[in-house]
């Protein structure tokens, strides 16, 4: 006997396995179609290779693996490839996602195929390809493919089979160990020549299924001749020993180390439904066209096995066992503790659907309302992974993520023990799937910026470098300003530059602060700073002249900017005679649009020079003027970090003034360049902010007037940056971000209504509201994404 | 076409509730209370119906203010298990305001002020006693001489006349108070000077009548006991507070017995089976919501209370101490917490609460 080791914690809910085990396993009528999702794994979805129209045979390849983590998709019966389209597929978030839809011809017609009686001969590569191609992904409920995990990189000792199935009410692995040992341990016998003969094999079985047992043990037995070392273990029985994690402790006593796989520690673990698979892929050259499902609950008059062909809609699979709709508030794929509910009965059985489950609402009734957490700690003592659920549910409640990282969020499997156990009822898993997306978003927005930082780095250093070369130059020039300064203050085209550039004039002096950040030790660079606070110095003159010679300055000002705006025009209509591609026209619109930006900037500056209270007595205005020398010195004294927030502000200031005026204009042709323009803004300000998150924080001193920024404008600043960072997104990665952080908003919007609900708060209705609203827009973003996804 | 509702897992509960896990708790207090009955008279039977009276008023009262289904709250039970826990310990035959206003203080400021079940720091019961232990000392430490060691011709009160004594209504004329009050094991213990152990229990009534410790309150102590075995039997609670916390009690009472010289603590059996020993250990710091969270930790918290019991009852000023010892490990919780994180599964080495990761 060899040892068994305990997991701790566990749970032994009410098996309720009894009634689907009666009859053997049997087999359906061919459903009028056949729905054939891309992505019944985990991974990359498979590649269509056929096209609506085409006939394929059964077992034909429809769609292949597309990279290393991806399963290819057969078709199941022969018939007519009718359209590859969306259709809900079996997902937690009811999504819909592509699949090629089968009309089956009745015929149900085998495609040629050949198996490998000697596989013994052939080179594990070989057979690895077979089984990739097979579309063989884990058929316990994970759907990883079969073919990566048994291609590890480390040396492997220990294969373990998996026949534990330890959740309620399903027996579909069960029937099969039952009904057809032979083929697993043919299977094992592959998996074993695959993985280079491991020392050890091992099946786990629980000790509630004898029958298994004893077939499992007779197959073994006379299949001993072809030297077998397969050890049949049972255990007690208790939720959740399947979990792989549990599953390697219980018969090895080893832990498989956070964020690790199990190959690290030389075991494999495949289930038995997967082995059998891999057994009929690699000798009978079957590709995986069926799976055994369990129907069961008591709203099927029917409980039972089948041998489903994959794509099968559920609603086929429960009109066959006398369903009644009516006595089924939830319809379950999977078991009662782990599995997800099915909005639509429409959605195919699939490599991993081992179970549907149509209970009675006496055998289901809704979930109370959830009561305060009390503490009792009865989570913690049913917890398989020794977490401290209460502990976790509270930080998930405060969203302290330090605290839940600090107490291993991420080691939670989700198995639903603590759920199961807790007196007060709190859906906890709930709380902790939404605090680990959250988290996650949070993760891949940090890895984000950790790159623009490093992008940021790299810039600074060729921009330094290049000052360097610069500097030689700046000194001769600085010489020559200097003696013309001396010449007269009022030369004419520093006014117009005064003018011209009064828009900028923030934003140059800050683009890249580096460049102009004092330097000790290199004088040169130390020259061109002088040599800025003079030109600003000579602007701020300039600005004290009369008001005619301000007004001819603005009056240039104006013709310039008209000027550049109607060239920039004349060039936009140009590349739109010459069909220039989008990317091109939007650029030259936004340049269309900051020409008109600043040609009204200027109109508006002379219109207030016209007004009569609006001259050199404005003590306000001859401040600012008198002040602007000092400023611009201020700014170039100014740490990095005080520039990147005088350049934030300013180019905040500026999207405002865009996205007022994208509220008042409705030509669209004038929206579309308003909105690159925008766009581009947005990005500026997103690097400004990147800049300045980067900026280590010891060379800013105490900020001086740092704003305190409420909450809202806090909102603000993040939906711009979204959308900086959106506009640097492929259309793709943006509806998958977009997916992503609605999903996570759903989850804590769910989270907070169920508190709400809880405490009976006012705002029920509202948070109702949104997570519907929420809900819809999931739903819309996951069909954008799927039609997005070929 | 009909759409199931969406719902998430686990999908099946087990038929464990919160207000049963508080029904078992009151249920499991009926020994101990049996046994204060039959050897104080109705005086803690009339506490608990007061205290549940106020503490059903208070909690529903602060409900309706805050605006929460009162009913709802209620069915918890959480409020009784502290009014009960609270009759439990004050003195048999307080005056009615001094159960109210223990009460009261209890649920409204220990309790929901600090946001209702589940999140109170410290065990409201307990805020409650300490309250009126200082605030009323006299009338804390009146207690009652068990029946069967009462003079000759003297009787506890009946039920009515126990009525009259703690109700404001006129007070029996037929009853001399002093002649059924007394002191304590502990409290008695305290006060004795000079005497070896040996001949101090020999001459004190309360306990060379005892069979164990402390006539009366050993079989107070052992209903308690019974009841908690049973909860712990149910697994309502864990082992690992109670067990430390008696095993911290055993340990330093015999360290301190000191053979029984006229300085010696006393006797490890008289610590374990008077005063609210095993109340306390049972019913007191089991209460989930104050303890520490994980087995380890509430090993901690069981031992820092039992220590703590033990160092006040010998050294402090009071007789007892478990209201004392129990507020200051609630303190130091949070603290307990923080470093006794269990190993999650696939980790080396337990992690403290408070690490970052970047
Ligand atoms: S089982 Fe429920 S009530 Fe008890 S500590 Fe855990 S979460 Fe809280
Ligand atoms: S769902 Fe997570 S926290 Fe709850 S028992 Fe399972 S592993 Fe533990």
């Amino acid at each position: 006997m060899r040892k068994i080791w305990d997991i701790p914690g566990g749970i032994h809910p009410p098996e309720n396995k009894k009634q689907s085990v009666d009859q053997s396993i049997g087999a359906l009528p061919l459903p009028d179609r056949l729905v054939l999702p891309l992505n019944q794994h985990i991974g990359a979805p498979a590649r269509p290779v056929v096209k609506p129209g085409d006939r394929v045979l059964k077992g034909q390849v429809v769609a292949e693996p597309h990279g290393i983590v991806s399963a290819g998709v057969h078709a199941s019966t022969s018939g007519v490839v009718e359209s590859i389209s969306l259709h809900p597929v079996p997902h937690p978030s009811a999504m819909s996602s592509n699949c090629i839809i089968v009309r089956p011809d009745g015929e149900d017609r085998w495609i040629e195929h050949q198996g490998i009686a000697d596989y013994g001969s052939r080179d594990p590569q070989q057979l690895l390809d077979i089984i990739r191609l097979s579309g063989i992904a884990g058929l316990g409920g994970a759907g990883f493919p079969a073919s990566v995990k048994l291609g590890p990189r480390q040396p492997i000792d220990t294969l373990i089979i998996n026949g534990t199935e330890c959740e309620p009410y399903i027996t579909a692995d069960d029937m099969l160990m039952r009904e057809r040992p032979g083929e697993i341990v043919a299977g094992i016998r592959i998996l074993a020549h695959i993985l280079g003969n491991p020392a050890n094999i091992l099946i786990g079985i629980e000790d509630n299924k004898p029958e298994a047992y004893d077939a499992l043990e007779a197959a073994l037995a006379s299949n001993s001749s072809e030297g077998s070392d397969i050890e049949l273990v049972d255990f007690p029985t208790k939720y959740p020993s399947g979990g792989e994690k549990q599953l390697i402790q219980i018969l090895t006593g080893k832990e498989v180390p956070s964020g690790k796989l199990p190959a690290e520690l030389g075991i494999v673990c495949h289930n038995v439904g997967t082995t059998q698979a891999i057994y009929r892929a690699i000798v009978l050259g079957e590709p995986l066209i069926s799976r055994i499902t369990t129907v069961t609950g008591q709203s099927c008059a029917i409980n039972r096995n089948y041998d489903v062909l994959l794509g099968t809609p559920v609603r086929h699979l429960l009109a066959n066992n006398g369903f009644d709709a009516d006595s089924c508030p939830r319809l379950i794929m999977g078991g009662p503790m782990m599995g997800f509910t099915l909005e639509n009965p429409e959605v195919p059985v699939i490599k991993t659907t081992n179970c549907i489950l149509a209970p009675s609402r006496e055998e289901m009734p809704p979930a109370p309302l959830p009561q305060p957490c009390i503490r009792c700690g009865m989570c913690a003592e049913a917890c398989p992974a020794s977490l401290l659920p209460q502990q976790l549910f509270w930080y998930a409640q405060s969203e302290n993520f330090d605290r839940l990282e600090a107490h291993n969020l991420f080691d939670c499997i989700e198995c639903g023990a603590c759920a199961y156990v807790c007196p007060s009822n709190i859906p906890l898993v709930q709380y902790y799937r939404a605090a680990k997306g959250e988290i996650r978003t949070l993760k891949q927005e940090k890895i984000k910026a950790d790159h623009s930082r490093q992008r940021f780095e790299f810039h600074k250093e060729r921009l330094e470098r290049a000052e360097a070369e610069k500097a030689a130059k700046r000194e001769a020039r600085r010489r020559a300003t200097e003696s013309a300064r001396a010449r007269g203050a009022e030369d004419d085209s520093g006014i117009t530059a005064s003018v011209a550039t009064s828009t900028e004039a923030s934003s140059t002096a800050a683009t890249s602060p580096e460049a102009k950040a004092p330097e000790a030790g290199t004088s040169a660079a130390k020259a061109t700073v002088e040599d800025i606070i003079m030109a600003a110095k000579a602007r701020a003159e300039a600005r004290k002249a009369s008001p005619e010679q301000r007004r001819a300055a603005l009056e240039r000002g104006i013709e310039a900017a008209r000027h550049r705006l109607d060239s920039t025009r004349q060039k936009l209509a140009d590349g739109e005679a010459d069909n220039l591609g989008e990317a091109s026209l939007d650029k030259l619109r936004a340049a269309v649009e900051d020409a008109r930006v600043k040609l009204a900037d200027a109109e508006g500056k002379l219109a207030k020079l016209d007004l009569p209270d609006s001259n050199d007595s404005d003590p306000a205005d001859s401040s600012r003027d008198t002040g602007s020398a000092e400023r611009v010195a201020k700014k170039l004294g100014d740490s990095p970090r005080q520039q990147l927030q005088g350049k934030i502000a300013a180019i905040n200031n500026r999207i405002a003034v865009t996205e007022q005026k994208l509220a008042e204009l409705t030509d669209a042709a004038t929206l579309d360049a308003l909105r690159s323009g925008l766009d581009k803004q947005r990005q500026k300000l997103a690097e400004a902010q990147q800049q300045l998150s980067a900026l280590p924080v010891d060379t800013a001193p105490a900020p001086v007037e740092s704003p305190v920024q409420d909450a809202a404008a806090a909102a603000i600043t993040r939906a711009r940056e979204k959308a900086a960072r959106l506009a640097q997104m492929s259309p793709e990665e943006k509806l998958r971000s977009n997916l992503d952080s609605l999903v996570s908003r759903l989850d804590k919007a769910r989270a907070r209504l169920a508190t709400a609900i809880a405490e009976n708060a006012d705002h029920v209705e509202t948070l109702r509201t949104t997570v519907v609203n929420l809900e819809s827009k999931v739903r819309e973003a996951e069909t954008k994404l799927a039609q997005g996804d070929h | 076409m009909t759409l199931f509702p969406r719902v998430t897992s686990p999908h099946g509960h087990a038929p464990q509730r919160t207000d049963q896990v508080m029904l078992r708790v009151l249920l499991a207090t009926l020994p101990g209370l049996v046994a204060l009955t039959w050897n104080f008279g109705w005086g803690t039977l009339i506490n608990i119906v007061l205290a549940s009276a106020t503490a059903t008023a208070c909690e529903a009262g602060v409900m309706a203010l805050r605006k929460r289904p009162v009913r709802f709250y209620l069915s918890d039970l959480s409020a009784l298990v502290t009014a009960v826990l609270l009759g439990l310990a004050l003195p048999p035959l307080a005056p009615w305001w001094l159960v109210l206003m223990g009460v009261a203080f209890a649920i409204v400021i220990a309790k929901q002020f600090y946001g209702g079940l589940g999140y109170n720091p410290f065990n409201p019961a307990m805020v409650g006693y300490v309250v009126l232990l200082i605030s009323f000392p006299i009338e804390m430490t009146t207690w009652i001489t068990p029946r069967e060691l009462l003079p000759e011709g003297v009787s506890l009160p009946g039920l009515w006349q126990s009525l009259q004594l703690v109700l404001p209504l006129p007070a029996p004329t037929d009853l001399a108070v002093d002649a059924f009050t007394g002191a304590t094991p502990l409290d008695s213990f305290k006060h004795n000077t000079g005497l070896l152990t040996e001949q101090f229990y020999q001459q004190t009534p309360l306990f060379s009548e005892a069979e164990l410790a402390g006539f009366g309150w050993e079989w107070v102590n052992l209903g308690f006991l019974a009841g908690g075995g049973w909860l712990l039997y149910q697994r309502i609670f864990t082992w690992h507070a109670p067990a430390a916390m008696l095993a911290a009690i055993t340990l330093l009472s015999g360290i301190f017995y000191d053979g029984g010289s006229s300085t010696s603590a006393g006797s490890p059996l008289m610590h374990l089976l008077s005063g609210a020993t095993m109340l306390g250990a049972f019913f007191i710091i089991t209460d989930p919501v104050t303890s520490a969270t994980s087995n380890l930790g509430r090993l901690i918290y069981g031992a820092g209370i039992g220590i703590l019991v033990f160092v006040i009852r010998v050294w402090g000023n009071y007789p007892d101490a478990v209201a004392f010892a129990v507020l200051l490990m609630n303190f130091a919780a949070p603290l307990i917490d923080n470093y006794t994180v269990p190993r999650t599964y696939g980790h080396a080495r337990a992690k403290r609460a408070t690490v970052k990761k970047d």
